[in-house]
Parts: C-alpha cells; sequence; structure tokens
C-alpha cells in the first residue's frame, strides 16, 4: 500500500501536480514546526532569560521552603519544567502525527 | 498484529518483574553487608564486596544478553520500552563527573556551578524536538550514518566519524580514569592497575553483546547509582529537618549559610569577594551570582552543553534503540526525568556540606576539629594551613607555621578537592560505613555506564562506518593496500606516542599494547577464514572495541592534566561540529552536500583552533590571532599581564602546563575556552546556509526522503533504501 502511493506520488510530481498528500504533509510539518519553536520559546526562557534576572528574583524568599528564588529557579525550577515539557511535548506531537494519519499504528 | 500485542507487553511486564527482583535483591544485599559490619567484618572487606559484587552482576548481564545478530549488536533489536530506555540514556548520560565532581563544583562555585546542571538537563528538550526522533526513523545505526546518507556519501560519513572520535574519545579517557580513582580509593590498589580493573568490567558488559548488552546492564547500573546517590542525603535531611525530602529542606541550609557567612565576614575570618577586590582563597557567598563565571561565560556554559547534548553521538544512539519514534519522545522524557532525580539534589549535597563546614570547621579551634576530616586529608583531599589534614598533630604543626595564626580555622586556611563532597557526606552524617561502600558502588556504576555507552559509539563508528561502509565497499586491491596503511599508521602511532613503562612488570607500554595486537590477530586468525560476512562484521566490531578501550586506558593511566576540562571540550566540539549540520539537513531541504561539508569542516575546525590556540599554544594566539586577557568575573581585572608574559623567554612555549601565564588564560572576547562552541556553531550555520543558497538544490529523491523522516509512520528509511 506504501509503495502504491509513493510510486504515485513520485508520478504525481513530476507531473507538476499538487496532490493531496503534498498539502497534507505541507500541513502537519507546520504544525510540527509551530509546536517546535513554541517549545523552543519555552526552553530559551527557562534556559536563559529567566536567570538573567537572578538579582532581582533572589530578593523575594520562598515562604516556608527558604530558598531564594533565582538560586531556586536555576537549581529547580527550569529543571522541572524542562521535565514537565518534555512529555508534554511527546504527547502534543502524537496528536498531531494521528491527526494527520501520519502516526504509526497503536501496538 | 494481535499476537505481536501481547508478546510485546508480556516482554514488557517480564522486565519489570527482572528489574524488580533485581532492585530488591541489591537493597538485601546492602542490608547483609550492614549485618555484616556490626558482626565486625572490616571496612576493606566490605568495600571489596561491594565492587566486586556489583562487577559481577553487571558481567553476568553482559554475558546472558551476548548476540551474534547485527541489528541486535548495533541496536539492541530495536525493542527497548521508553522507561527502560530512559533508564538507560540516564546511566548512559551520567558519568563519574555528574556522580562525584558536580555537587563538588556547586561547592565551591556557589549559584555559579548551577550553570552545570542546567546545561546538563536543559539539552535533552534539543534532542527530543529538534533531532532525535527525526533519525529514529531514518534507522541508522550510527550518527554518522545519517550524515552519509543525507549529505552524499563517504566523505561526510569521514567527516563525521572525525567529529564523533573526536568528542568521544577525550570523554571516555576521562571515564576511563574515574573509575581508576574510585577503585583505587575504595580498594587501596595501585591507580594504574586499577584503571585495568576498571577496564575489564567494561568490557565484560560490552564485547558480547554490544548495544544490546549495554543497555541491560546500563539500566542495573542506574539502579544502584540513584539509590547510592539519594540514600545519604536522603538521611541527613531526615536527622536535621525531619522531612525525608532534602530537596526541599536545603533552602533552610542556604538560609543558614548565608547567615554564617555574614558572621564569618564579621569576625574577621574570611574576606569577602567583591566588584573591587576579590583575590584568591576569597569567600563567594553561596547565593551570589557570576564571582566565578561572568555572565557571557556563565550562559555560554549552558549553551554548549545544552547544544552538545543534542549532538553528543553516544546519546543520540540510545535513541535508535526504541520500538517506534512515538517511544523514541517519551523515552527521551523518562531519560531527562531519570536525569533530574540525581541533578536536582546535587545542590542539596553542596549545600549540607557547606553547611558543615562553615559550622564546624571553620571558626573553630584547631584541637576542636572533626575527626571526619582526617580520613580525606590523610588521602591529601582535604588541606588544612596548606598541608594535608592528615591528623591532628599534623594540622597544629602546619598552622604553627604561618605567621600569627591566631589557632583558629580561617576560611582562607581551608581546602578541599571537590571529589570530596559526596563521598565524605556519609561520614559527616555519621552512618556506618556500608553507606560509604554503597556511595563508591554508585560512582564506579555512574563511570561503567558513561564509559560502556561511549565505547560502543566509537567502536561502532569505526566498524560500522569506517571498515564495512568504507572499507569493505572498496575494490580488492585498494582494500588491502587502505588496510595495510591504516594498519601501520596506527601500530607507528603506538610506537611513537607510547613511551612511558606500563604498570604491568615495568614492560613498556609499546610492547605491551604490540603483543596484546598479536595475541588477538593469532585468536582471530583461525575464525576469520570460515567466518561469512556477518561473523566478519562483529568480530571487527569486538576488535575494534578492544583496541579502543586499551587505548583509553593506556591514556589514562598517563594521568593527563587536562582531563576534567576535556569532557568540557567534548561538548563543544560535538556540538559545532555536529549540531548544524544534523539539524539543517532535517528541517531544511534546501540544505546541499557542499553546504554542509563546508559547515561541518568551518564550526568544528573553528571550535577546534580556539581550544588548541588558547590551551597549547597561547604566544602564537596572543602573537598572530589578537588574543588578549581573560578578565576576573568579579572585579574585571585581566587574570594575566599579556604584555609583561609575552616578554618571558617561555611566551611562545607550545604545549605549556597550566602554570605557564598565557595557558587556558587569554581569548576571544573574554570567552572561556570550553565555550568554544558559542563561536564554531553560528559560523557553522551560516556556512550551510550562505553555501546552499549558491549550490545546486538537493535532487527531488533527496527531498522525498527528507519528508519520509518527517512522518513516524512506515518503515524506516534505511530499511526501505536497503531492502
Amino acid at each position: 500500500m506504501r509503495e502504491i502511493i509513493r510510486r504515485d506520488r513520485a508520478r504525481l510530481i513530476r507531473g507538476g501536480y499538487a496532490t493531496m498528500i503534498e498539502s497534507q504533509e505541507q500541513a502537519h510539518w507546520d504544525k510540527t514546526t509551530r509546536l517546535m519553536f513554541t517549545h523552543l520559546g519555552v526552553w530559551f526562557f527557562f534556559g536563559f532569560i529567566i536567570h538573567m534576572f537572578v538579582y532581582v528574583l533572589n530578593k523575594v524568599t520562598i515562604p516556608v521552603l527558604g530558598f531564594p528564588l533565582g538560586f531556586y529557579m536555576a537549581a529547580q525550577g527550569s529543571l522541572i519544567v524542562f521535565v514537565v515539557q518534555l512529555f508534554l511535548f511527546a504527547k502534543q506531537q502524537d496528536k498531531i502525527d494521528r491527526e494527520f494519519g501520519f502516526a504509526e499504528d497503536d501496538a | 498484529m494481535a499476537t505481536q500485542t501481547t508478546a510485546s507487553s508480556e516482554f514488557y511486564r517480564q522486565l519489570g518483574r527482572m528489574y524488580g527482583a533485581y532492585t530488591g535483591t541489591f537493597i538485601a544485599f546492602v542490608l547483609l553487608l550492614a549485618l555484616l559490619e556490626r558482626f565486625g567484618v572490616p571496612n576493606r572487606i566490605l568495600g571489596y564486596l561491594f565492587v566486586f559484587f556489583t562487577l559481577a552482576v553487571y558481567a553476568f548481564i553482559g554475558i546472558m544478553t551476548r548476540t551474534a545478530q547485527i541489528s541486535e549488536y548495533y541496536v539492541a533489536g530495536r525493542r527497548v520500552p521508553a522507561l527502560y530506555n530512559g533508564m538507560a540514556t540516564g546511566a548512559d548520560w551520567m558519568s563519574a563527573a555528574s556522580f562525584v565532581a558536580m555537587a563538588g563544583s556547586l561547592f565551591l562555585q556557589g549559584y555559579d556551578g548551577i550553570a552545570w546542571v542546567l546545561g546538563w538537563t536543559g539539552g535533552f528538550v534539543l534532542v527530543s524536538i529538534l533531532v532525535g526522533p527525526y533519525l529514529r526513523k531514518f534507522g541508522a545505526y550510527t550518527v554518522p550514518d545519517f550524515m552519509a546518507f543525507r549529505f552524499g556519501g563517504t566523505f561526510a560519513r569521514f567527516l563525521a566519524v572525525i567529529v564523533l572520535v573526536c568528542c568521544s574519545f577525550t570523554y571516555v579517557t576521562a571515564q576511563v580514569y574515574g573509575t581508576g580513582i574510585i577503585a583505587s580509593r575504595f580498594l587501596g590498589m595501585p591507580f594504574e592497575i586499577a584503571v585495568f580493573v576498571g577496564l575489564s568490567g567494561i568490557l565484560l558488559c560490552s564485547m558480547l553483546g554490544g548495544m544490546r548488552a549495554v543497555t541491560w546492564t546500563q539500566i542495573a547500573q542506574y539502579i544502584v547509582l540513584i539509590i547510592a546517590y539519594l540514600t545519604p542525603i536522603v538521611i541527613l535531611s531526615t536527622m536535621h529537618y525531619g522531612i525525608p525530602i532534602p530537596e526541599l529542606t536545603y533552602g533552610h541550609a542556604i538560609a543558614e549559610i548565608t547567615a554564617r557567612e555574614g558572621q564569618l565576614v564579621a569576625q574577621n575570618l574570611a574576606t569577602l569577594c567583591t566588584e573591587q577586590s576579590c583575590p584568591p582563597g576569597s569567600l563567594k557567598p553561596h547565593i551570589e551570582p557570576f564571582l566565578t563565571w561572568s555572565p557571557l561565560n556563565f550562559f555560554g556554559i549552558i549553551l554548549c552543553m545544552m547544544v552538545g547534548t543534542a549532538s553528543l553521538p553516544h546519546i543520540l544512539m540510545r535513541y535508535f534503540t526504541t520500538p517506534t519514534v512515538r517511544e523514541a519522545r517519551q523515552s527521551v522524557a523518562w531519560s531527562l526525568f531519570f536525569i533530574f532525580l540525581l541533578y536536582f539534589s546535587a545542590p542539596a549535597y553542596a549545600a549540607f556540606s557547606k553547611l558543615e563546614v562553615y559550622t564546624n570547621i571553620i571558626g573553630r579551634d584547631l584541637d576542636d576539629l572533626r575527626p571526619w576530616l582526617f580520613t580525606w586529608g590523610e588521602l591529601g583531599l582535604i588541606k588544612i594551613c596548606g598541608q594535608n589534614a592528615a591528623n591532628l598533630d599534623a594540622v597544629l604543626a602546619a598552622c604553627k607555621a604561618v605567621a600569627g595564626h591566631p589557632g583558629v580555622v580561617r576560611f582562607a586556611d581551608f581546602a578541599i578537592n571537590t571529589d570530596v563532597i559526596v563521598l565524605s557526606t556519609p561520614e559527616i552524617a555519621g552512618l556506618p560505613y556500608v553507606i560509604s561502600g554503597l556511595v563508591a558502588a554508585g560512582g564506579l556504576a555512574a563511570a561503567l555506564s558513561t564509559a560502556d555507552g561511549l565505547l560502543l559509539a566509537i567502536a561502532n563508528a569505526l566498524s560500522h562506518d569506517i571498515y564495512y561502509n568504507m572499507i569493505q565497499k572498496l575494490e580488492q586491491r585498494s582494500r588491502t593496500i587502505t588496510t595495510a596503511l591504516i594498519a601501520i599508521t596506527v601500530v607507528g602511532s603506538i610506537f611513537l606516542f607510547l613511551t612511558g613503562p606500563s604498570p604491568v612488570y615495568g614492560i613498556p607500554w609499546r610492547w605491551l599494547l604490540l603483543s596484546v595486537l598479536a595475541v588477538m590477530a593469532a585468536v582471530v586468525w583461525p575464525f576469520w577464514g570460515r567466518a561469512n560476512d556477518i561473523a566478519k562484521r562483529l568480530i571487527v566490531a569486538r576488535v575494534l572495541l578492544l583496541l579502543v578501550a586499551v587505548a583509553a586506558a593506556s591514556t589514562a593511566s598517563t594521568r593527563p592534566s587536562d582531563i576534567l576540562a576535556m569532557v568540557g571540550w567534548a561538548f563543544s566540539l560535538a556540538m559545532a561540529g555536529n549540531f548544524p549540520a544534523l539539524v539543517m539537513g532535517i528541517w531544511w531541504k534546501k540544505t546541499t552536500t557542499a553546504g554542509a561539508i563546508a559547515g561541518m569542516i568551518a564550526g568544528f575546525g573553528l571550535c577546534l583552533f580556539y581550544l588548541l590556540v588558547t590551551r597549547y599554544f597561547p604566544g602564537f594566539g596572543v602573537k598572530y590571532a589578537g588574543m588578549t586577557s581573560l578578565l576576573n568575573p568579579a572585579t574585571g581585572v585581566p587574570v594575566t599581564d599579556v604584555a609583561k608574559a609575552m616578554a618571558l623567554p617561555n611566551a611562545m612555549e607550545m604545549f605549556p602546563t597550566l602554570t605557564h601565564p598565557l595557558a587556558n588564560k587569554v581569548g576571544w572576547f573574554n570567552l572561556n575556552n570550553i565555550s568554544c562552541g558559542l563561536l564554531g556553531m553560528p559560523l557553522g550555520f551560516l556556512v550551510i546556509y550562505v553555501v546552499s543558497l549558491f549550490t545546486k538544490a538537493p535532487t527531488a529523491e533527496m527531498q522525498a526522503f527528507v519528508d519520509e523522516i518527517r512522518k513516524p509512520r512506515g518503515r524506516t528509511v534505511l530499511e526501505e533504501k536497503t531492502s
């Protein structure tokens, strides 16, 4: 089945047609790219931007725990964000793949 | 389909049962040793039991999972479930540096040390969103496989192998060195012998089963290392604060440290490091940023370690082993979770140790010192008043020799090796020796597992990429010539570079290695004639693995002085050489072969140039490349007087020692050479982009393949190509 689709597609591309699959692929990739940039933004914010404000954040102390906020964000806060972000990303990307029928069969 | 489903879930359950039983046995073993300690079994014996029991278990798994199949050897048959692959990656990732040295850096550098924690975790975000799953769909055995396929064959493959070997070999040498240090400290054997004991442990795990064996042993090693790392501080936190979660309670320790720092300065026991003056030996407040690294270098280290993570072949290849692309993504998330468990606990080690040092050592009368520090002073790892703190008399004598010493330990009198922080915590907490042994076993597991992964990455690149894909594809005649040339180069360089005596009866290294080679040739010869192609590939893979391992151990046993910096360099080199080509190859269809090759050479070349010049040819850097002195991060004053140093007779010395007035102290833009990837990576991206614009776009077929790796569904690209 896949082989047939590929052969058809190759023929259609040669003929210069925009096919269903082509536009499906494009839409899938656009969504994937958007998701990539969103997560790259979150990564950059928690990896770099927030730590540029460490002097300001260190003036705040987290109640009960006693950490200065700037120190806490670097030592724990950003790490927690990264872990949660990765589980979320795996889920979101899988949803996009399923939406366009590009996901693998469930085992 | 249905039968497959039940088969895989049965496999999954079985794994859970096996590793559950394994964890239970390990805990029972620790409790048994604790009982033996009660009955008066000496510490030395307990140490041996710990090391040999764990090594035996890893070797057992390694031998049980031996294989004679290519895909099992290279990618563990691609059926490692996400969760277990995450654990294996955790062990693959966390090295002796993470386990033993990182908490020490946090102790010494305070806030600035967190650059390592952030840098060595955030990179997994990049692995998942930019690179890993796409390489899994592509279906490679090694990272150079992808480069070769996407960028026109042999030359790109060769470049990628060079990058891989450069970054992985320095890294693996540091791991073997770490194994030697830990084994020698706890077993009391000479360092050089300990290196080879560690080596045999590494080889037993990976020789017979390749990736398959490494995967299942790394999971076992992860379990040991995480139990070993968390146990001491969980107990310590419970004792001090009544809550067994050290990550929550060390905030109070930090508050106490800050208060105590103020007292020490007020009592004139310490001078404070400020923007006006920050001499060596002055106190850097624990939460005060940018006193060890300038902001540029702080963020530079974070970025280089993160991007390096997403470019290091021994990490990327772990995600080739999952059953699906979906599981590759989940597996990255699990990896980071398992790594996170250790990394967010490391600052707690640093804080608890620092509190102990600031309250019970500094500001105390000399005869009032706590006994735990003499154990480490004896080994030369803790110094008071400039001398090893071996016992009370030694300390008293040393401080008496200091003019005007008040008889109280001052901040500047105390010096501690970074390795001590984690290793001494059980003693500080007054825990029995069995916990110290547990920590040593954990450190050993961390070093062994990383060394395994790295060795396999190097040996696979040599066997799969160089031998199978380059040499074996040649015609008979040129194949013989190439093989002969390589053999002559290898044997020749062994002779030229290995000059020292070995630990084995003082036989020179060069002869020892040569006889190992001869014995190996004699063993392999009879098999070789009868072997079919698959068997030949596996023989070559194993022989190369052994050779690389011996080379790494020989290098480590000479104790190279740059060994710790080398780990940092490996990240920058991987980042500059691999990252732009990988990302552009996947995310921009118009990336051309010429562009990628030019970009790899330019990026990697610039990074390597900066490293080599600033460290080994600093005089030339100042004279011909316009380099200036780095600046002290706190005060902004140059760290070395370049004009004066250039006037000295040794200014242009090549390969100088670290005491040379210019070595590691010059550069461009005040950029430390660990972060040289910060120069190389942007250049790599730029060159790839510009050259690709001016060369002919890739064929429609190649662009269709890029489309194919972007969709998880379907067979791997390589499979389709070859079948």
